[in-house]
């Protein structure tokens, strides 16, 4: 019997250049693209990079762009590329720094986690918490780091505004801490003159890569704008803001 | 909880990925024409009532109140073409069809100095949420005008106006009252549901308005299509180009 197989274009190179080129891989049932990137380093390219731990679509460390779309390779599937005949072409990530082929340097990610106020609680753990008060934010909590928002973002893609705005990954970040019933820290005078909130164009890109399904313009990014027009645009609110419209200072479930 | 689309349906698919520029490009002629045909039907006209029908683009009737004979819609069109201009999905639409920053997912931005919305005037859209409050005063007066669409010369009268001045009050709510600036103001704002008296109540509306949200960019369409429609079935009414159909 014949065996099936495809062409598929990645990418080889590092930070001095680079192209890519075509392999030839055996296609086998239910393939995913990170599969026949193995396919492609056991028959053809040993030397080919490539930064994989899960394949699982949880560790968040495959991520690489498909036909110019960032995807997890462990998540996306060969046979919706053959089923429609679209030529597949695999390209490390655009918008952070290369290191080799498909590997890319994240670690200004890691230096933006840094830089947020951490989780200020009223009083030190453990909390009585109700579920209504934290179904919000465990949206936010299955985030893999995989950084494909970061990625297709325009605002770090297009402008390269790194020390301008932090990022979707960081507002979703933002919101969970901002949101948290038993924080008490107000992280908004930050997010607007530090994380660059303002540099968001609520797109909605960042919401359509992501393989959590983690709506973060939605859910983490037009709520920030919504709060930091309380604090900044909102001159009745502004004064008001210790009313009842507002919970600011209470952090103690009072019912179940 | 606002509930976000599923894993599964996450990501772009690859079919997807080949006519990105339709959405842009739809939506570029769609708004212009809608912007175009608003400023021709605000600007030019002094009447927008047809027996008891009221044209959206002139209510409340503001004009009559005051005694303004020309131009009446001026002085109430402001408030919901501010609201759409000021929506986020609105933003959203324009910001990809008519600045291209981007035009799609993964398409190079057009602007070489973009600065999002963080410089005038772009920022005023932060003021989105008093356009939001005028806007609920509108369709207060838009449900007023579909009561008054199916009442005429002291008795009930069923004709096709009728039934589209309805349905324009029926969209125009779901799109108001879907709003993200909505959404915070009944619940979005509170962190702590749990700990204030009436918590369980806003968290209830807050949930409700959520889920009317998911689809604020469905409503956002059809509203808008709506409103023009409407205005339009009014404008050939008087104009006599039609006459309209009654039921009963
Ligand atoms: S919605 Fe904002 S954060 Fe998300 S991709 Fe667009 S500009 Fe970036
Ligand atoms: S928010 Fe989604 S796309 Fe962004 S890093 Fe987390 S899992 Fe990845
Ligand atoms: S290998 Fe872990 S997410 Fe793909
Ligand atoms: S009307 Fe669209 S977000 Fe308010």
């Amino acid at each position: 019997m014949a065996t099936d197989t495809t062409t598929i274009y990645i990418y080889r190179g590092d930070a001095s250049g680079g192209e890519e080129r075509p392999y030839l891989v055996e296609i086998s049932p239910g393939m995913v693209i990170l599969d026949a990137i193995h396919y492609i380093q056991a028959n053809d390219a040993p030397d080919l990079a490539v930064r994989w731990n899960c394949k699982a679509a949880h560790c968040g460390s495959c991520s690489a762009e498909i036909n110019g779309h960032p995807r997890l390779l462990c998540k996306t599937r060969l046979d919706d590329y053959l089923a429609t005949d679209t030529p597949v072409h695999v390209r490390p990530m655009k918008t952070f720094p290369i290191i080799r082929d498909l590997v890319t340097d994240v670690s200004w990610n890691y230096r933006m986690a840094k830089r947020i106020p951490p989780f200020h609680p009223a009083h030190p753990a453990p909390f009585t918490l109700d579920q209504r008060d934290v179904a919000r934010i465990q949206e936010f909590r299955r985030c893999i780091e995989c950084f494909l928002c970061q990625d297709i973002c325009h605002v770090i893609r297009d402008h390269d505004a790194k020390d301008a705005y932090m990022g979707p990954r960081f507002m979703a970040k933002l919101a969970e801490l901002e949101m948290h019933p038993m924080d008490t820290e107000n992280r908004i005078p930050f997010v607007r003159n530090d994380a660059g909130l303002g540099w968001c164009n609520v797109t909605h890109c960042c919401s359509e890569v992501c393989p959590e399904g983690i709506e973060i313009t939605g859910n983490a990014i037009i709520p920030l704008k919504e709060r930091l027009a309380d604090q900044f645009w909102d001159p009745v609110r502004r004064i008001f803001r210790r009313s009842s419209l507002t919970d600011v200072g209470q952090h103690e479930p009072k019912d179940s | 909880m606002a509930q976000s689309p599923s894993r599964e349906k996450s990501q772009l698919k690859p079919k997807s990925e080949t006519a990105w520029w339709l959405a842009p490009n739809l939506t570029l002629v769609v708004f212009s024409l809608f912007v175009l045909y608003s400023a021709w039907e605000v600007l030019t006209h002094n009447v927008g009532r047809y027996q008891n029908y009221l044209s959206p683009y002139f209510s409340p009737d503001v004009g009559l109140w005051l005694g303004v004979p020309f131009l009446p819609a001026v002085l109430v069109a402001w408030i919901p073409l501010g609201f759409r201009a000021s929506c986020y999905y609105y933003r959203r639409e324009y910001y990809r069809g008519f600045f291209r920053d981007p035009a799609a997912c993964g398409i190079h931005d057009r602007s070489k100095r973009y600065q999002g919305e963080t410089r005038a005037p772009l920022s005023w859209n932060n003021l989105h949420r008093f356009f939001l409050y005028l806007a609920l005063v509108v369709v207060v007066f838009l449900w007023k005008d579909a009561v008054d669409g199916f009442w005429y010369q002291g008795h009930l009268e069923v004709g096709l106006g009728s039934l589209i001045l309805l349905l324009d009050a029926i969209l125009l709510s779901f799109y108001t009252f879907s709003c993200h600036a909505f959404r915070h103001l009944v619940g979005g704002n509170i962190d702590c549901f749990s700990c204030q008296s009436g918590g369980r109540s806003r968290y209830r509306w807050w949930r409700t308005i959520s889920t009317l949200n998911q689809r604020h960019g469905l409503f956002a369409w059809t509203s808008m299509f709506m409103v023009w429609g409407t205005d339009l079935y009014i404008r050939l009414l008087l104009s006599g180009v039609i006459h309209d159909v009654k039921f009963f």
